[in-house]
């Protein structure tokens, strides 16, 4: 049997009362990488939102399964503690708290007694930070202060390197970044897939050359319209989405 | 030392026994001034002066600004104005007695003073229970002493300086200070000599109902600098209990004097103090001051340009939580040209805790191409705290170039999300955000100050948020 890491059942996500996500379905087994493709606004970085627990969306029915775990019950720290990465679309501004202080907290908070020491820690993060390109000099910077959207994504995949979580979600990471870095950073990333799953959201394919996904979902108005695999990502990148909306199927 | 008094969180507020050798009558009258004068065995003038601040505070009025209510409420009649807790200043912590000493051990400043002080001043109730300074120092000439002390040994220089940068008339609680005071530093730095480590002062309150006057007298003569550190504590009584210092600081010619306050006072404690200091040619003084603690704040430190080319720099911050205001801010006043100043304000407010700004910027008409940058943020954690500024200047010409900007932000949900998402439950996100927002103040503290500032500030956050 396959080692499901998170399965979500029609669920349905509310903000302000109005409805965003509208019975959506997702089974994510360990070693898997799925991508959600779609169009601005129609609900992935909701969906990223929801597993993550931000208080701002409301789960109004639907169950999501994590690691045999009701997630809807537990705090956002403890999702993130027991496992769950999300590398945001928009990541905050934190003024005044330096990179390399934020990142040992939060190794310590995520790992726990697990933690590296902080010589340990020190070696880790050089490596890490070797790895995706960034100067030393990152660190005493002001999280994501002044970043550009390039800068905001390194740091991103450079806590995912560091907190190896179990499940990945990776909103929009492509955005804001060159080829040369795009590179860069997928490097980073399939260096901690083996032993997650990953949830990439994207709406463009060209991640998808360097992350290669086992599946493919187009997402419209807050639910998956198609699913199969790597080559929906070409299809919808050369077609678009028109071609499956409701409407159009009727057309044809 | 019992445990029976701490509230909440403050962690400074247990208490030795009352172990007086000797303690006044609650009260204030001519007679008590004149028996701590007396006490003390000071010279005529000392005496004569402290009659006339007496005198003179009499007759003020109370500040009809600040927090009026508060300060309305303070009862000077239930105050102990002096209380000697201990034979003498040792210069050996082994001298002092067990009880306090063991305060002290807990406050940590025995161990402070072994890692990286350059000199100690503990002061328990009214007078200082240890003193120490490194020999280097002494040898260098530079003069360091508890006031009470430095008086004694150089009435020259004291009688030259005191009151002349703080007049006891400039206000009601200078007046007072100026009558009963007690205790605090003196400091002289010779021409041309560097203190390289701090020294530090500590200033605790152990009674009920205490008044604590001390007077710190700060002179770095020419060319030479000093860092000077002090912090506070007091036990935390359903009584209150009036902290009203006074700290002058003369900055001759390219002197650099930097003041660095931590005030953690308990939530029962008046802190009514005046800071100010001279900077003439080309000297720089630089107030940092921290305050966490106290019932009532108001302070604001103060630098009069008074030699071209002259600096002043003022960094505070405030916590102000429950029943807490804080009433700070700074005075800048540009006497002479091509002086320089930035103000730099950061408060923080919660469970309905009040902190204001109050700001003063002066340039004399005759002083030509001054530049002032005044910079103050506000963050609020809830909906119940308040935030106000009321900044004033007075721009003498049309050469100076002065820049205010202010803000008052709230903690924003997405910052707490993004820092929940990486592991930190909520008041662990509220405490690294509040940290980052006074990192431009702690990051002026010695280190050692800092990381105690942080944690501080990690404890107020702490179960805070449900
Ligand atoms: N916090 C929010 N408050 C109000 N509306 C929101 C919020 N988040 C998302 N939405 C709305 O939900 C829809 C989906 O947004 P989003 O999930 O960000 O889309 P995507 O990531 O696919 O571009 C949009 O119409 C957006 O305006
Ligand atoms: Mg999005």
């Amino acid at each position: 049997m396959a080692d499901v890491v998170l399965e979500i059942n029609d669920l349905h996500v509310s903000v302000d009362d109005v409805e965003i996500i509208q019975g959506l379905n997702l089974t994510i087994n360990k070693g898997e990488i799925h991508a959600i493709m779609g169009r601005n606004g129609s609900g992935k970085s909701t969906l990223a939102n929801v597993l993550m627990g931000h208080p701002d969306y409301q789960v109004t029915s639907g169950s999501i399964v994590y690691q045999g775990k009701s997630l809807l019950e537990m705090e956002v720290y403890e999702r993130a503690r027991s496992g769950i990465f999300l590398s945001f679309q928009y990541p905050s501004v934190i003024p005044g708290v330096q990179v390399g202080t934020f990142l040992r907290k939060s190794v310590n908070s995520i790992k726990g007694e697990h933690a590296p020491s902080a010589r340990e820690f020190r070696k880790l993060l050089s490596k890490k930070m070797a790895m995706l390109d960034m100067d030393k000099s990152f660190l005493s910077r002001y999280v994501n202060d002044g970043f550009s959207g390039g800068e905001k994504k390194r740091l991103e995949i450079l806590q995912l390197l560091l907190l190896e979580p179990s499940l990945i979600i990776l909103d929009e990471t492509d955005s804001g970044l060159d080829i040369d870095a795009l590179k860069v950073v997928s490097e980073g990333i399939n260096s901690v897939l083996e032993d997650s799953a990953c949830l990439v959201i994207t709406h463009y394919q060209r991640l998808l050359d360097y992350v290669k996904p086992n599946y493919v979902h187009a997402m419209i108005a807050g639910g998956f319209v198609k699913s199969g695999g790597p080559d929906l990502a070409h299809k919808l990148e050369a077609n678009g989405y028109d071609w499956l909306e409701p409407q159009s199927e009727v057309k044809t | 030392m019992t445990q029976d008094d701490v509230i909440g969180d403050y962690k400074y507020g247990f208490h030795d026994s009352e172990n007086a050798t000797i303690r006044f009558d609650k009260g204030l009258s001519e007679q008590v001034v004149r028996d701590i004068s007396a006490l003390k065995d000071e010279p005529e003038w000392m005496t004569e002066i402290r009659l006339k601040a007496y005198k003179h505070f009499i007759e003020r009025p109370m500040p009809d600004w600040g927090n009026t209510g508060m300060l309305k409420s303070i009862d000077f009649e239930a105050v102990t104005y002096f209380l000697r807790s201990s034979e003498g200043t040792e210069r050996d912590w082994d001298d002092v007695p067990e009880e306090i000493k063991r305060t002290f051990d807990r406050l940590g400043i025995p161990e402070a003073e072994q890692k990286w002080l350059g000199g100690v001043t503990a002061q328990y109730e009214s007078e200082a229970v240890y003193h120490s300074i490194r020999e280097d120092l002494t040898s260098q000439g530079v003069l360091f002493f508890d006031m009470d002390s430095g008086l004694k040994e150089h009435p020259e220089i004291v009688k030259k300086y005191f009151g002349s940068v703080v007049p006891y008339s400039d206000n009601k609680f200078s007046a007072l200070n100026t009558a009963v005071w007690s205790g605090g530093s003196f400091i002289y730095v010779p021409k041309g000599v560097h203190v390289t480590m701090p020294v530090q002062a500590y200033f605790r309150i152990n009674a009920k109902n205490m008044g604590q006057f001390e007077r710190t007298l700060i002179i770095a003569d020419e060319g030479s600098s000093i860092h000077y550190v002090e912090g506070c504590t007091a036990p935390n009584y359903s009584t209150e209990s009036l902290h009203s210092a006074v700290v002058e600081l003369i900055a001759l010619p390219g002197a650099k004097i930097r003041y660095s306050t931590v005030q953690n006072w308990s939530a029962n404690v008046y802190n009514l103090v005046t800071k100010r200091g001279i900077a003439h040619e080309d000297a720089v003084i630089e107030w940092v001051d921290g305050n966490i603690g106290s019932k009532l704040t108001m302070k604001y430190p103060a630098v009069i340009l008074k030699g071209e080319g002259a600096h002043a720099e003022v960094i505070s911050v405030a916590y102000a939580g429950k029943g807490q205001h804080q009433d700070a801010g700074a005075k800048v006043h540009h006497l002479a040209s091509n002086t320089t100043s930035n103000i730099l304000s950061k408060s923080i407010s919660k469970y309905g805790g009040r902190s204001s700004y109050r700001g003063l910027l002066k340039v004399s008409p005759k002083a030509k191409n001054c530049r002032s940058k005044v910079v103050c943020d506000a963050l609020l954690l809830d909906e119940d705290s308040q935030s106000d500024t009321y900044p004033t200047m007075e721009i003498g010409n049309a050469s100076s170039d002065l820049e205010h900007e202010a803000s008052v932000s709230k903690v924003s949900d997405d910052q707490l999300f993004y820092l929940m998402s990486r592991g930190h439950a909520e008041d662990e996100a509220m405490a690294m955000i509040v940290n980052g927002f006074f990192e431009p103040f702690t990051r002026e503290l010695p280190m050692e100050y800092a990381v105690e500032l942080n944690r501080l500030l990690e404890l107020e956050m702490e179960g805070s948020i449900g």
